[in-house]
């Protein structure tokens, strides 16, 4: 390996948006026969130094060479031709084409294609409009499409977000027999559970340039976190076990008179077969699940989304049967959902934002008071410690800010449950943490959270009871500090505890 | 083993059903309703004959052709509200200039023009594509424009057309029951558009109509493609005013007034959906004819031209509103 | 990462500019006229920056400038409303037609038509999913081939003096009295998009309506309200200019539909919803009557005017654009 000219090389990377600096003198390289990570915040630049490196932007300064040949990379056609083959988390189907039309878009051979899902062990109509295909599987096939060209780097970028664990190790499988035949990947990842274990090298962004390149497995999670952040950012402690104790013990104390804030009983829709389970004001209740065993159905019908087939939802002790999301939140039960994109007016401004869901209801049309708003709005923006110096429109706030006001909205508006599904998806590991914070803060405060999430480390750090969903229905309990990813993933699977995974 | 794993395996006959019928329900059932109208129709006169035929093809062709333009661009993801404009340009320039022309000299000459309006339409593409105007602006200013150049080619209606050429749009070959435009648009069709339209060409406009930043990662040239679906547009709409040309003789300026939002009317019911990236030409012919034929209908049965207008547009109404429910049936999204 | 301020000054202007577009037009009203002026005394026409232009000019812009204002609401929405000048034309119409009975009674009926046929259109958007473009061009159709099956049944018109004045008429000698009708509400718009829950409602649903969905708005209601008020305001319109022409015909409202999606898209509102105002479509309203006048002036055929017209409007728009996408 030594001798060889690296796979990639980029040196001195600028780019600009406006005033904004995306990246100043980012240097990255990628050796032959290596599976590289590339980290950091968000905000740090990794997509744009990926859209750069495929040719979906054009730097300001700096250069390109594969294989020691400087390329120029003036868009995704020539940075294909170049041996780079980028998979991003949103799959480049085309929705209302089918899957053969979209390959035959891009002049893929559909047996080849048909020859690499076999591979992954994944059948999949190539008849079928790429909309009507989930998520996972399209961005399988974006995967096999991407090795039918043989790449000489294969750019992975955040593909495991929100990918059930099956074909995660799918995906890992691929990157190391890449590895294997000499070729490398370049694999952007939040999940740093992942970096430390498939990849030799990561190289860390910070600030628009690359502050370090490291091996994962010296330093561990540590090591890494420390880069991204900086030394003292990093010291934000997880909550402990022994004040988690404390928590769960005044749970039991205090609130058995009172009705649960959220009891769901029988419920039945969609992949939703008969689930119960109560969560108590105060209480943060975790949801670990494969994918499609019925948790969005769930927390669908709990947001006022669908209505069930059967069973019955009470909030503080009453019936409530929502038919629209008004109903929901009516009853004290607010959503924040999977997508941030559906939760915030991108154009608009923070205080906007937050201060939405107030004027929902024609009731409220009239006059506003200005000064009530701003200081609800100051309120919800210092509790959740949002960064508004970038003013102006939302959409200009980077992820973990834009999470935290879809977030400050309810704190605005008022809730008794707060229904959070995966709230840390594609977020830096410093705002996961004052969210996890911020979570525990608000069900001291005395409201009741439920969350579900695809990062199974998460549990053990914010919640204090987990249920595991699966074939819908609850198949687990269990206590937040017993929730490690090992139990998890039993009872995630059907599997009753201390009964070894079968393969 | 997850639960993911398994999609529909084997498509099997019932999953192919399905889908052909969600592609292609709509267009069937608008041809289905063209072909009640058509049975009814030939009820109505006391002697219904090919000239009737004759007649419907003559009003109903310019509509047809500016409609198959207007499905291209809306299917690319745009729309074109000068087309209207356009259609009274080609007329006007066509009736004034081959007034003095043999009909050798007329046919070449209007192919010329169907050129000239392909280079329009890319015009209007190109200055979409360099300046970002939302398409809808950008078009409803180039009507302007268009409208103006036309009133310079010609302040009143006047011009006219060789015998023959008028023989072109009004007559019929092989058969009295054969019109010769219909063949010549279905001629058009079948050398334009079906052989880009499975290609990578048409496939294409369908990726930048359904969702330009994927189409543009999958390698589309996205201004590209923009620009020729408004050419194509064009050239259609061209035809459509020499159409006119061929049926009224004449060349009016504002003849094509009456084209822009219907065409936008005969796409819709045509089955293409104006967000873009679904939808065809066949659909938006019959539509063009079955707008035709419910005037026509009316004005046979001696119904006021006015009432005959606000029955075409209630209907319209209607059925874009049972379209919209059916399609929130379907539980697609769109707000 | 903020950037280092070489060309600070250049950028802090740009910067007053973009998110203040109605200042900027200002300076274009002016400009116009005052070329205008030149052009006119050049011509040998006499002067143009006279009270009495003045006046007449805003005298006709508040007749846009009211249609406009719905298809402000409307566009705000990612709507449009193609049915604006054929309902203002309805409300003229029944104005006329109800005068012998007091011009009160006569506006009530012509308002209320607007309100009914803005609610038609809310029904089909709103309820119905249907795109706004073909709803209201549907709409458009219908009413005015059932006003030309109305027209045709003679009846008894007469405009109440009333509405003429308000139309037509000024006083203190130069100011218009239908001042006294787009002044207030054009007032009412702008502080109601700014400061009621209505407004924000309408920058809101315009700019997302699935989030809207899930913060508990029901957006058809939104929707339903903003058509409904975008058919009273072309009425309101409809009202004046029956007042102005002292003629209720047919292709009353006519020339106003198109220069009312204009004067919306020079006044800086997006197409697409949830950003813009009406600030901009006022100053848009101005620009346009003038530009009308200017060409006059200039004397150019019909021809030469629309086409300058659709370049001045593809121009604006385009700087628009660069000057948003820059960002």
């Amino acid at each position: 390996m030594t001798g060889a000219p690296p796979l990639l090389r980029v040196q001195g990377v600028e780019k600009r948006f406006g005033p904004v600096v995306a990246l100043q003198d980012a240097n990255l390289e990628v050796a032959p026969g290596e599976v590289h990570a590339l980290l950091g915040a968000n905000g740090a630049g990794k997509s744009t130094l990926v859209k750069i490196v495929t040719g979906v932007l054009r730097p300001d300064a700096g250069s390109i060479a594969v294989a020691g040949t400087p390329v120029h990379v003036a868009n995704p056609v020539a940075a294909a031709r170049s041996g780079l083959a980028p998979v991003f988390q949103d799959p480049a189907l085309v929705p209302d084409l089918t899957v053969a039309q979209n390959l035959r878009l891009t002049a893929t051979p559909h047996e080849a294609v048909r020859r690499e899902l076999r591979a992954l062990e994944l059948d999949v109509d190539l008849g079928e409009a790429a909309g009507d295909v989930p998520l996972p599987q399209l961005r399988m096939i974006d995967l096999a499409r991407a090795l039918t060209r043989d790449p000489q780097l294969l750019i992975l970028d955040e593909i495991t977000a929100a990918l059930p664990s099956d074909l995660a190790e799918r995906v890992f499988a691929v990157m190391r027999s890449r590895r294997e035949s000499g070729r490398s990947v370049l694999f952007i990842t939040h999940r740093l559970a992942e970096v430390t274990a498939t990849c030799d090298r990561a190289t860390i962004l910070r600030d628009g340039r690359d502050v370090v390149t490291l091996t994962p497995r010296e330093g561990g999670e540590a090591a890494i976190v420390e880069h991204m952040l900086g030394p003292e950012v990093a010291r934000g402690a997880a909550a402990g076990a022994e004040e988690r104790r404390q928590r769960a013990h005044a749970l039991d104390e205090g609130a058995r008179d009172e009705p649960p804030a959220l009891e769901v009983d029988g419920l039945r829709a969609g992949k939703i077969e008969r689930l119960s389970f109560a969560v108590r004001a105060g209480e943060v209740v975790g949801l670990a699940a494969l994918e499609g065993q019925g948790q969005d159905d769930l927390f669908a019908v709990l947001s006022g989304e669908r209505r069930p087939d059967e069973g019955e939802v009470r909030a503080q002790g009453r019936l409530v049967k929502p038919r629209h999301p008004a109903d929901a939140i009516r009853a004290g039960i607010v959503l924040v959902p999977a997508d941030r994109l559906h939760a915030l007016l991108p154009q608009r401004s923070v205080s906007e934002n937050i201060a939405a869901p107030r004027y929902a209801r024609p009731r409220r049309w009239g006059p506003i008071n200005m000064l009530a708003e701003r200081r609800r709005v100051r309120e919800a923006v210092e509790a959740l410690q949002i960064d508004i110096r970038a003013q102006g429109q939302v959409r200009r706030l980077s992820g973990g800010n834009q999470q935290k006001v879809t977030i400050a909205r309810w704190l605005a508006s008022g809730f008794r449950t707060l229904l959070c599904y995966d709230p840390t998806r594609g977020i830096d590991v410093g705002t996961k943490r004052q969210i996890y914070a911020l979570l525990r803060r608000l069900a001291d405060g005395g409201a009741a959270i439920v969350f579900f999430s695809s990062e199974l480390s998460e549990f053990r750090l914010v919640a204090d009871r987990v249920l595991a969903v699966y074939a819908g229905r609850v198949t687990a309990e269990l206590a937040g500090e017993d929730a490690d990813e090992e139990a998890l993933l039993r009872a995630m699977h059907g599997l009753e505890a201390r009964e070894a995974i079968a393969s | 083993m997850s639960a993911v794993g398994a999609t529909a395996r084997a498509a099997g006959g019932r999953a192919t059903l399905r889908r052909a019928a969600n592609r292609h329900g709509w267009t069937v059932g608008v041809y289905v309703l063209l072909a009640a109208l058509v049975a009814y129709w030939t009820t109505v006169p006391a002697r219904f004959g090919s000239f009737d035929v004759q007649t419907l093809a003559i009003d109903a062709l310019p509509l047809a052709f500016v409609a198959i333009g207007q499905a291209i661009v809306v299917l690319s993801g745009g729309i074109d509200l000068s087309v209207g404009s356009l259609i009274s340009l080609m007329n006007v320039l066509s009736a004034r200039f081959m007034v003095s022309m043999s009909t050798r000299e007329a046919i070449l000459f209007a192919l010329l023009l169907v050129l000239a309006s392909i280079a329009a339409g890319a015009v209007t593409g190109g200055l979409i594509v360099l300046t970002r105007v939302p398409d809808i602006i950008a078009t409803l200013a180039m009507l302007f424009v268009w409208a103006g150049v036309a009133l310079v080619v010609l302040e009143v209606p006047g011009g006219g057309a060789p015998l023959g050429y008028v023989k072109l749009g009004s007559g019929y070959t092989l058969s009295p029951w054969l019109p010769t435009g219909l063949v010549i648009l279905v001629a058009t069709v079948a050398l334009v558009w079906l052989p880009l339209r499975w290609r990578r060409p048409g496939l294409a406009l369908y990726a930048i109509g359904s969702n330009r930043p994927r189409a543009h990662l999958s390698g589309v040239p996205v201004s590209l493609a923009r620009v020729g679906a408004y050419a194509l547009g064009g050239g259609f709409a061209g035809l459509a005013g020499l159409t006119l040309t061929a049926t009224s003789g004449v060349g009016d300026p504002l003849s094509g007034q009456y084209y822009t939002l219907n065409s936008v009317a005969a796409v819709v019911l045509g089955g293409v959906s104006l967000l873009g990236g679904v939808g065809g030409v066949a659909g938006p012919i019959a539509a063009a004819f079955i707008l035709t034929l419910v005037k026509t209908l009316m004005i046979l049965q001696g119904v006021d031209q006015n009432y005959a207008q606000v029955f075409q547009g209630t209907l319209i109404i209607l059925v874009v509103m049972v379209g919209g429910l059916a399609l929130r049936q379907k539980g697609k999204s769109g707000t | 990462m903020e950037s280092p301020q070489p060309r600070g000054r250049a950028r802090e202007w740009r910067r007053v500019a973009l998110d203040n577009p109605p200042l900027v037009l200002a300076v274009v009203f002016v400009g116009l006229f005052l070329i205008a002026d030149a052009v006119s005394r050049g011509q040998g026409d006499g002067a143009f920056l006279t009270a009495q232009q003045v006046s007449t000019t805003f005298l006709y812009a508040a007749i846009l400038g009211l249609i406009a204002a719905g298809q402000t609401l409307v566009m705000l929405t990612a709507g449009v409303d193609l049915s604006v000048a054929s309902t203002a034309t309805v409300a003229g119409f029944m104005v006329s037609d109800f005068g012998p009975h007091g011009a009160g009674l006569a506006i009530l009926i012509g308002l209320a038509f607007g309100l009914g046929i803005g609610l038609v259109n809310g029904l089909g958007v709103a309820l119905f999913r249907v795109n706004p473009l073909i709803m209201t061009l549907g709409v458009s159709t219908v009413t005015v081939g059932a006003l030309t099956i109305y027209a045709q049944r003679r009846h008894a018109k007469e405009i109440p003096s009333f509405v003429t004045t308000l139309g037509s008429g000024r006083f203190l000698e130069y100011v218009p009295y239908d001042l006294l009708v787009w002044g207030p509400v054009a007032a009412l718009i702008i502080l109601g998009l700014r400061y009621s829950g209505f407004g924000r409602m309408i920058f809101a649903v315009g700019d997302n309506p699935v989030a809207c969905r899930l913060a508990g708005v029901r957006v058809w209601q939104v929707l339903l309200a903003v058509y409904a008020l975008c058919g009273l305001l072309s009425a309101l319109a409809g009202v004046l200019l029956v007042g102005f022409n002292a003629n209720a015909d047919l292709g009353l409202g006519g020339p106003f539909l198109l220069p009312s999606v204009a004067a919306v898209v020079i006044g800086g509102t997006s197409i697409f919803g949830g950003w813009g105002g009406y600030g901009g479509t006022i100053m848009g309203a101005l620009i346009l009557t003038v530009l009308d006048s200017l060409l006059l002036i200039l004397d150019v055929s019909q021809a030469v005017r629309q086409i300058v017209y659709g370049g001045i409007i593809l121009g604006l728009a385009a700087l628009y654009a660069r000057a948003t996408s820059a960002d």
